[in-house]
């Protein structure tokens, strides 16, 4: 999963933050790699689970991560909390848990969890023993030590002995900045525009070897090279760009007062299957209340006055055309037809 | 025969031709190199199930051989020694400055010269997708002259075919992308190119397939022959309707 992350970070570290704690709550191996925030003091802002609001009216357990295949070579599209207001209540694919982000997560949901923390400042100082691949030297060590983690705890299926199978979820934060020795965000001509690239290739390779997940955040605004963004989508099973009202003019914009951005899905996997799961709508808003952070359709108020009406035609018009999706459609250039 | 189809999409997927071609020219019996480098095996093991061909079963009688970029990658990162090297077609990507596919051509120029016992009509090469090159550090030149040398051998000296998949846009800022896909579109023989909707999305057609015959290319100054229609995939079977004419709007 790759998300580009809004301008100031502050949500796409939410998500980050719940796609990890997801894990915690799921008893799957965490493997957080960041280089500029001590995995161990991420781990410590998780979002504590609501434990006793599961709705239970369906008689399904929401412990049905029903995950998503134990094959040999799995990636997982891992869609949270998109509850349309349109439906009563959340059908029967319910999965996930819901999270309080005013509290963190207990210390004793952590206990049964193992994770293992990549924190760059401190592994530079050890030289990467593999052939780099002409790769950035960060990222070269970055995978190595997810090959490792990968080896040494089975999920790659290489040690039969195991008797349960997990997952590991993986999450990588900020990747592509600068803190990662990778100039693509500072440089219109980068040193190497590959790097970022090659990396996403071989743990593309890694992941589908074995039982893991990756969320990937990367500030996309700051890419000068849009080739490369390009790239990275293609390579990538499902990409979601967040894109936060905070200083840009639609923070006024009384079209979306109620929300504090809109969520972009740029690609949708389509794994295992000629046709993919693409949702009715595809105007997602993100808001983020005091406990919860949620996504929903973005509904525009009632139209009450002539120019309300026309600015937001011209902004569906352009968020329109940046939406696509995995097998779908979209509008090009500034067409507006009304239907 | 000795044909070079371009599969193209522009912001959608048309993998669901790849699918195609791998189950109709396995069921039509040629002997088909597949160069996988952004699936792994099982993914398209499962789809072709769908579509009533079983590619573990071609593997095993030598019918198919299928390269897994993903899995000669690893290989390559963190395989011992001796066992990457010489014979790893994806060597390019550790090379230092000039990348040279030759590599990736002799693997596919070997599994696809016909040896005493093979009784398998024509070889086809099949690509999914050549723009991953890019992203791996091969530059356009590189990619194009792989294309080429793949033409000789596989559509003029062994009479066979060649279905490759690229990614464009038309306002695309991947120049060395679209440098390659406009070439290869050039020496095409048959192009489908495969496009969202211009609308918007839709639910029920999930694009349109626009095909290109390249009959100017026959030197008896006819025009290309352009043919457009929409298509809805569904689970096992794609279908295909002339242009306004969905199931959905009848």
């Amino acid at each position: 999963v790759f998300t580009e992350e809004d301008k100031y970070g502050l949500y796409s570290n939410l998500m980050f933050k719940y796609f990890l704690a997801e894990g915690v709550v799921c008893g799957h191996e965490l493997f957080v790699a960041s280089a500029k925030e001590h995995p161990d003091n991420i781990l410590k802002e998780l979002p504590a689970p609501l434990l006793d609001t599961y709705r239970k009216e369906l008689g399904e357990e929401a412990t049905a991560v029903k995950s998503e295949d134990f094959q040999d070579s799995m990636k997982i599209a891992w869609r949270y909390q998109n509850l349309p207001k349109m439906e009563a209540s959340p059908t029967s694919t319910k999965f996930g848990h819901y999270y309080d982000i005013s509290k963190t997560m207990p210390p004793e949901l952590f206990q049964s969890v193992k994770w293992h923390s990549f924190y760059l400042p401190e592994e530079l100082s050890l030289q990467p023993k593999m052939k780099t691949c002409n790769m950035n030297s960060a990222y070269a060590s970055l995978l190595q030590s997810i090959q490792k983690i990968i080896y040494q705890e089975g999920f790659d299926g290489s040690d039969p002995q195991k008797k349960q199978k997990n997952i590991l979820r993986i999450g990588i934060q900020s990747l592509g900045s600068m803190l990662w020795g990778d100039d693509i965000c500072s440089s219109d001509t980068p040193e190497d525009i590959h790097s970022l690239t090659k990396f996403l290739y071989v743990l593309r390779a890694l992941l589908r070897k074995s039982l893991s997940a990756c969320i990937i955040t990367v500030p996309a605004h700051l890419i000068q090279n849009k080739a490369i963004m390009e790239r990275v989508t293609n390579l990538s099973d499902m990409v979601v760009g967040l894109e936060s009202f905070i200083g840009s003019e639609r923070e006024t914009n009384p079209l979306y007062k109620d929300y504090h951005g809109l969520v972009h899905v740029r690609q949708i996997p389509r794994l295992n299957s000629l046709i993919c799961d693409v949702s009715d709508t595809k105007d997602l808003a993100f808001r983020l209340k005091r406990k919860l952070f949620t996504i929903e359709r973005l509904h525009l108020p009632p139209d009450l006055s002539d120019t309300v009406s026309r600015t937001s035609k011209q902004d569906l018009a352009e968020s329109a055309k940046l939406l696509s999706s995995g097998c779908g459609a979209m509008a090009i250039g500034k067409k507006h037809l009304d239907f | 025969q000795g044909k070079f189809t371009l599969l193209r999409d522009t912001r959608t997927d048309g993998s669901f031709l790849v699918h195609h071609f791998l189950s109709f020219y396995l069921r039509a019996g040629c002997k088909v190199c597949f160069v996988a480098l952004l699936q792994s095996f099982s993914h398209y093991n499962i789809i072709a199930q769908k579509l009533g061909v079983s590619l573990t079963a071609a593997k095993e009688r030598g019918q198919l051989i299928f390269l897994e970029g993903l899995k000669y990658c690893l290989d390559l990162m963190f395989g011992e020694e001796e066992q990457s090297g010489q014979s790893n077609p994806l060597q390019f990507l550790r090379l230092v400055g000039a990348s040279d596919l030759r590599a990736l051509f002799d693997f596919i120029r070997t599994s696809l010269t016909p040896s005493g016992s093979d009784s398998w009509k024509g070889p086809v090469l099949l690509v999914d997708d050549l723009s991953v090159l890019l992203s791996l550090g091969a530059t356009p030149v590189p990619v194009l002259d792989f294309i080429h040398y793949c033409r000789v051998v596989v559509c003029s000296q062994l009479k066979g075919n060649i279905v490759v998949l690229v990614h464009s846009n038309e306002d695309s800022e991947d120049e060395e992308n679209e440098l390659v896909v406009n070439s290869l579109c050039h020496h095409s023989d048959l192009i489908l190119w495969v496009e969202g909707l211009a609308t918007g999305f839709c639910k029920d057609i999930h694009g349109q397939i626009k095909i290109i015959r390249r009959v100017s290319l026959e030197l008896t100054a006819e025009k290309d022959l352009i043919q457009i229609y929409q298509y809805k995939i569904q689970d096992k079977n794609v279908t295909f309707f002339a242009r306004g004419l969905s199931a959905a709007v009848l």
